[in-house]
Order: structure tokens, then C-alpha cells, then sequence
């Protein structure tokens, strides 16, 4: 009873608790977040189709480079889809007279955390930070572009509508939905991968464009101003 | 002379694994990159085709596959569909993809387009 009133017991149980809890959620995530998600790093450099065939969610093992924590722990909480057809798409579609759908029926839901959960696997995802230095590097400084011209550049000069959406419903539906990336991704991480998607997984399915840094800024800016506009 | 019987027949055997093991691998590749504007069943009606605004080309369409050499597959795969007067909507695949994959890509294609 006494040392609940003593500060130093006080400050010692305020920051060993989270600690605890995020040895916790390590665990968790060895024990059940790994069935699915890559939590270890693959030989750099290394592709491997077999892997990108079976794949049944994102690698996390750079989480911490990619998401942002509040957007993370949030997701965890309340998560919803944000690949319309799933991680591997071709697994999740079904060929009709009229063409291939998304068959809605084989796409999984991720169980839903409970805030302290959440909160704590949040923390753990984002000590995972192997890349670091690459985002260090990245140039970008986010600006403006207006939607009327992100949007034109998005889909008529560089065809990302082919596979992304940029608003519910309007777009491609083998990637992941963009119109929340600014509110889900590292802006610093945006701009890396639209620059080389390869660098960061090499069995990714998005092409690397040859992009400048201009036009890496261009269409980050976009995602940036599809965030501002609905928000 | 028996010899080099047994010996042509096993280098045949051997080509023709590899062959297999191309189309295989052409096929995963096929899978993998190519269906989600391709097809599942390559007849251009993936389940992007409908947000593209140039159709993504039939891949069992006989007649027009065969107007393509191999070349211009290779090169369309590689660098994209402006490197052949194509859609830009068909990228470039040379960060993802290895000369070797492409190659079992247009191996693919070609056993693709013919099987009617």
C-alpha cells in the first residue's frame, strides 16, 4: 500500500507497464500475427514467385517504416479493407461470361484488437524499422498540387488508376486503395516506394516507373491533397 | 554408335525438361503479374480491365498474337507498351522481372494464344 503513494513506485510501474505490454505483444505477434504476415526480413535482393503465390498478408517486418503509429493502432482496433481484392489478388477473383471478379466470399477479415491490445502492437510494429537509413535519404518535402492536376496525373499520364483507387469506388481494385494513404503511410515512405516499389519488397506487384524526384513529389502531393480534401 | 544414340536421346530429354520447367514457371510468372488486367483465363478481361481505358489485350486471340514475334513480346514485357507504340498503361516490368522470366512469360504467351 505503501509504495503505490511513493513516487519512485509510482514512475517505475509508469514505465515498466508499457514496457511489459510490448514484450506482450511481441509474442502476440510471433505466436499469431506470423501464420500471415512476414515479420523477418528475406535475403536481400532476393525474389521469390513462390512466396508472392502463397502470400496471405503484407510483410510487417519494416511496419515501423511504413505506417503511422496512430493509424495503426486505430486500424488494429476497427480494421476494414484496404485491398479490395486482397493481398494476392489473382487468389481472390473468379472468371464469369462478362469477365474476372473479385469473389468476395474467399477474402479473410483480420481480427479486431482491443484497445490495449491495439495500442501495444501498435508500439511493437513500429520499433520494426529496418530501413531507416533508406528513408533518410528521401528527398521529398511534401507541397501542393491542386486535385484537378494530381488527379489527371494519377490516371491519364501515369495509369496508377489501373490498379488503385483514388476515391471509394473509382479505380482499379488489384492495389491498395490511395485515397487513405496519406493517412495510413509515412509521407517519407509514399515517396520511396512510388520511386522503387523492388527496393522495399522484392515480389512486389507494382512496376517501378522510373520516376524523377518530381514526379515522385507529384503524385505523392496528390495522396497528400486527396487526404486534406476529404478530411 | 549406341552410344551416341543414348546420349542424343537423353539431351532431348533433358531440353524438353526444361522446357517444362519454363513453361512452368512462365505460367506462376503469368499468374502472378499478368492477370489482374490479362485474365485469369488471359483473354484480356481481368478485374482491372474495366477501370483501364485501353483494353488490356487478349492474350488467346490467335490471330493477333500471331501477328507478334517474339521480340516484340519480350520487348513489351520488358520495357513497356510505349516501347512498342503500345498503351502506357502496360508498364515497364524490368525492375520486377529477370530476362530469364521474361522469356518463360513469351514461351507462356505462345502456348497461351494457341491452345484453341
Amino acid at each position: 500500500m505503501k509504495s503505490s503513494a511513493n513516487p519512485f513506485w509510482t514512475l517505475l510501474a509508469a514505465l515498466c507497464v508499457p514496457l511489459a505490454a510490448q514484450a506482450g505483444a511481441a509474442e502476440q505477434a510471433r505466436e499469431q500475427c506470423a501464420a500471415c504476415h512476414a515479420l523477418d526480413a528475406p535475403e536481400p535482393g532476393t525474389r521469390n514467385i513462390d512466396e508472392r503465390l502463397t502470400r496471405k498478408a503484407p510483410p510487417l517486418y519494416y511496419a515501423g517504416n511504413k505506417f503511422r503509429r496512430e493509424w495503426l493502432e486505430s486500424w488494429l482496433r476497427q480494421p476494414a479493407r484496404i485491398r479490395p481484392a486482397g493481398v494476392f489478388p489473382p487468389a481472390h477473383a473468379k472468371s464469369t461470361p462478362l469477365g474476372d471478379v473479385i469473389d468476395e466470399s474467399t477474402l479473410p477479415a483480420h481480427v479486431a484488437l482491443p484497445a490495449d491490445e491495439a495500442a501495444a502492437m501498435a508500439d511493437f510494429l513500429m520499433q520494426l524499422r529496418p530501413f531507416d537509413d533508406r528513408l533518410a535519404a528521401v528527398r521529398y518535402q511534401p507541397g501542393t498540387i491542386s486535385l484537378r492536376m494530381g488527379q489527371m496525373n494519377f490516371s491519364k499520364f501515369k495509369g496508377c488508376d489501373g490498379c488503385h483507387r483514388d476515391a471509394p469506388d473509382v479505380g482499379g481494385v488489384s492495389g491498395p486503395e490511395l485515397h487513405s494513404a496519406w493517412k495510413r503511410l509515412q509521407p517519407q515512405f509514399i515517396a520511396s516506394f512510388i520511386a522503387d516499389p523492388t527496393a522495399w519488397d522484392p515480389n512486389t506487384l507494382m512496376p517501378r516507373m522510373e520516376l524523377n524526384d518530381a514526379e515522385v513529389a507529384r503524385l505523392a502531393d496528390y495522396l497528400k491533397a486527396l487526404q486534406e480534401d476529404g478530411s | 554408335m549406341r552410344r551416341t544414340a543414348l546420349t542424343l536421346v537423353l539431351a532431348l530429354a533433358c531440353a524438353s525438361a526444361f522446357a517444362d520447367e519454363g513453361a512452368r514457371n512462365g505460367e506462376k510468372l503469368y499468374r502472378v503479374y499478368c492477370t489482374q488486367c490479362h485474365g485469369l483465363q488471359g483473354n484480356g478481361k481481368g478485374i482491372n480491365a474495366a477501370h483501364l481505358s485501353v483494353q488490356p489485350r487478349d492474350h488467346t486471340d490467335t490471330a493477333e498474337m500471331s501477328a507478334r514475334t517474339d521480340d516484340d513480346l519480350f520487348k513489351a514485357i520488358k520495357e513497356g507498351g510505349k516501347a512498342v507504340n503500345k498503351s502506357v498503361l502496360m508498364p515497364s516490368w524490368k525492375a520486377n522481372l529477370s530476362d530469364e522470366d521474361v522469356r518463360a512469360l513469351v514461351a507462356y504467351l505462345r502456348e497461351l494464344c494457341c491452345r484453341k
